[in-house]
């Protein structure tokens, strides 16, 4: 297969570009971007590849439309093995490449949970056979997820992880921390932290603060998540592992991190979703369990200090937390609802609002959203660029059109948003991805 | 004029003249409950179901009587002996209660925000008998009609409430009610259990009892949930009661003719020393006769916003 991308403007911040070209995709690869109308004039580049599509090959006409490397996505939740009822690895990656999103990090929370390479070879066949995008499992770090004892992170990454996680949960105890980070430097492993001191987190199900107070809920002090970044970094610093920081919703956690990149500590890096940085604990009012999510969301000045670590880099790295839940399990007591927002269909959307807000411009969002968080998985070469050579992964985007977000119409099994009937912009047209052509618009 | 809505699910959702409304009703209805025949036709054929998610004698009964004053048909569905130990949603048992025949119903629940859950996909009207630590909005306008009775209006009225404020749903529903009808409130307690943020309401924080004490026209006490105990909010029950239980030496800190509530069960020696409770100041007795009548009421008025 080969096809023709003419016209469009490309945004890669692997190479520093922004320009208005033409894309060549051969075999699932980028073969090389080119001048519109050179027709296989590999430009700037050596060699004459003279390249032109067969005849009958398909071209894509973007004028006025952008294209930019598939986004990465390095949270996610498929539920699948175990949760089939609230999303599989089909379902969950329709969403993502409807969402934009050509590469998604599956969290280890399933039953059996990711911590046994048998398991993420499991995951792995099945993405081939039914994932509409590439998918990377993350391994949990401890056998389990229960905190206690390091899970064959070894073997695990030798069959697929790029990281490792036991997201849903901290790994409470320091010195399993401490030996996770250690360890994980065999092969130069990802260690993501999910931080949260639950001792402090006591039960809570919303922010804590008055409005907490004023519906009886339970509230999560922006500490719990706060003592654990700290404890993470120290751990970092002693260790020299890698560390990347997952959902932070915190100022405090930016400050933190901020200081600990300033002082040069070794490798952290750290990501945020787009509920932190689009809505503030009032979207919980009236117990709209379709906001609850952990951490909780937080106040406008946590927003406001997401937007900043943003803006100045602290935040590296734009996931989604996609985490789809059954509408049963979201209506009724909101005590027990399960924490979690179902994010990859408007998170491209409601990201291109730091844009509007100039917190951001395109290319950092890109940088954010794909580039960065390809490189931070050790995917550079193939993930998050438009290089020739890399995977054919990319998304054409309409950003001045507008739509209405409608759960309802979901590709994800879950339905659970806080962003229902909200207005966004720059909904992707087509997306490709593994070598197949999403079109729809 | 009636109330706005056809369900009561807090005191943080009614305007001061809704109150009002209310706390007129129930004199009215105070005047049945003197009669010899203590019984008025006005919700026959109706059917108020009490939907009790939580053990409750007093206030299961009270809503019961006050049901029955006003000839509706009552059915009482205890969680622990319905389906819901077999792991039915909330919503199906609702459902089931409303194909039954439900015009009212009385709900208390263990999670906060469940009335409102309720009130949002059912029909009929849904009173809110204490959910969570959110509110109990029945106790405190049967709070705010003995207060009334007592010193013939609330307004400039300085108000003590005391004890665990964190997790009491009587004391948020009184502290939004006294707020309303312009009482000052102090809140008195260890700061554990009477969280700063709470200032931002309009209300003064004590944690010194006597000086929270100091002057005022109403004394209202708390019960410490024994199952608090353990899990250090306070060392002990022994320790609580040297700060914040309710002696008569403390009472003598409060006006000559401050009243003291309590909204039951009471520890005695816990909260309140038995020779408060038992003395004349002591209007506790008075708050159980009239919740009926207040129970009555809102009954009555959220039935005659359905029609």
């Amino acid at each position: 297969m080969s096809l023709l991308i003419t016209n469009a403007r490309i945004i890669d911040p692997s190479q520093k570009m922004d320009k208005v070209c033409d894309i060549v995709i051969e075999d699932r690869k980028i073969r090389e971007i080119h001048a519109h109308g050179a027709r296989g004039r590999g430009q700037g580049t050596k060699g004459n590849k003279e390249q032109t599509p067969a005849g009958g090959d398909q071209v894509i006409d973007a004028k006025g439309m952008l294209v930019v490397p598939g986004l990465v996505d390095m949270h996610v939740h498929l539920r699948e093995p175990g949760f089939e009822y609230k999303e599989t690895i089909k379902t969950g990656t329709e969403a993502a490449v409807r969402g934009g999103v050509t590469s998604v990090c599956c969290m280890p929370n399933t039953n059996p949970v990711n911590d046994t390479p048998g398991i993420t070879e499991f995951i792995l066949r099945k993405a081939i056979q039914e994932g509409s995008c590439s998918i990377f499992p993350v391994g949990a770090i401890t056998k389990g997820q229960k905190g206690e004892e390091l899970a064959e992170l070894g073997m695990m990454f030798d069959a697929g992880c790029v990281a490792f996680s036991d997201d849903g949960r901290p790994v409470m105890d320091s010195l399993v921390m401490r030996r996770a980070l250690e360890y994980s430097r065999i092969r130069n492993m990802l260690i993501i932290s999910h931080a949260e001191d639950l001792s402090l987190a006591a039960g809570g199900v919303m922010n804590e603060g008055l409005l907490a107070v004023t519906m009886g809920l339970r509230g999560i002090p922006a500490q719990a998540e706060e003592i654990m970044v700290a404890r993470d970094i120290a751990l970092a610093e002693l260790t020299g592992g890698r560390l990347h920081i997952a959902h932070v919703s915190t100022a405090g956690s930016v400050e933190l991190l901020r200081t600990a990149k300033k002082r040069g500590v070794a490798e952290i890096t750290a990501e945020t979703c787009p509920h932190y940085f689009s809505i503030t604990e009032e979207a919980v009012s009236g117990y709209n369990a379709n906001a609850k999510v952990n951490p909780p969301l937080r106040t406008i000045g946590d927003v406001e200090a997401i937007r900043q670590g943003l803006h100045d880099g602290t935040i590296d790295v734009i996931a989604t937390d996609h985490a789809p839940h059954h509408k049963d399990e979201k209506s009724g007591e909101f005590d027990n609802a399960p924490p979690g927002i179902s994010g990859l269909e408007t998170s491209f959307g409601l990201s291109m609002r730091l844009v509007d807000d100039k917190v951001l411009t395109i290319d950092q969002l890109v940088e954010k959203m794909s580039c960065m968080p390809a490189r931070i998985l050790g995917l550079s070469g193939s993930k998050g660029t438009l290089k020739p050579g890399a995977d054919s992964d990319l998304v054409i985007i309409n950003t001045e059109k507008e739509y209405v977000v409608n759960a309802s119409d979901f590709r994800s099994k879950g339905k659970n948003t806080p962003f229902d009937g909200w207005n966004l912009k720059a909904r992707p047209a087509v997306t490709i991805a593994k070598g197949r052509i999403y079109t729809w618009e | 004029m009636s109330l706005r809505s056809k369900d009561l699910v807090g005191v943080k959702d009614i305007t001061p003249e809704e109150i009002e409304l209310i706390l007129e009703t129930a004199a009215g209805f105070k005047d049945v409950l003197g009669r010899d025949i203590k019984k008025v036709p006005a919700l026959r054929g109706k059917t108020t179901v009490n939907l009790f998610y939580e053990p409750s004698t007093r206030t299961r009964t009270s809503f019961e009587v006050a049901a029955k004053r006003l000839s509706t048909d009552v059915i009482n569905i205890a969680a622990s002996t319905s389906s819901v130990v077999k792991g039915e949603t909330l919503l199906d048992t609702a459902k089931t209660v409303l194909a039954l025949g439900a015009d009212i119903v009385v709900i208390r629940h263990g999670c906060s925000g469940t009335p409102h859950f309720l009130a949002k996909n059912i029909d009929a009207s849904v009173v809110n008998a204490g959910d969570g630590t959110n509110e109990h909005p029945t106790q405190a306008l049967l709070d705010l009609f003995t207060i009334k009775e007592k010193k013939s209006g609330i307004k400039g009225l300085e108000v003590a409430i005391v004890g665990d404020i964190l997790h009491s749903r009587v004391a948020k529903s009184n502290i939004y009610a006294l707020i309303k009808l312009g009482a000052k409130v102090r809140l008195i307690g260890p700061p554990t259990l009477v969280p700063d943020c709470l200032k931002d309401l309009g209300v003064t924080l004590y944690s010194d009892m006597n000086a929270g004490l100091e002057g005022v026209d109403v004394i209202m006490m708390l019960r410490i949930q024994l199952e608090r105990q353990g899990k250090g909010f306070f060392p002990s029950t022994h320790e609580y009661f040297r700060n914040w239980g309710l002696t008569a030496a403390r009472v003598s800190r409060a006006k000559e003719d401050a009243i003291i509530m309590h909204p039951g069960p009471m520890n005695r020696g816990i909260e309140i020393a038995s020779e408060v409770a038992d003395s004349s100041r002591s209007v506790i007795l008075e708050q159980v006769t009239n919740g009926i009548a207040v129970r009555m009421a809102v009954l009555y008025l959220v039935s005659g916003v359905r029609g």
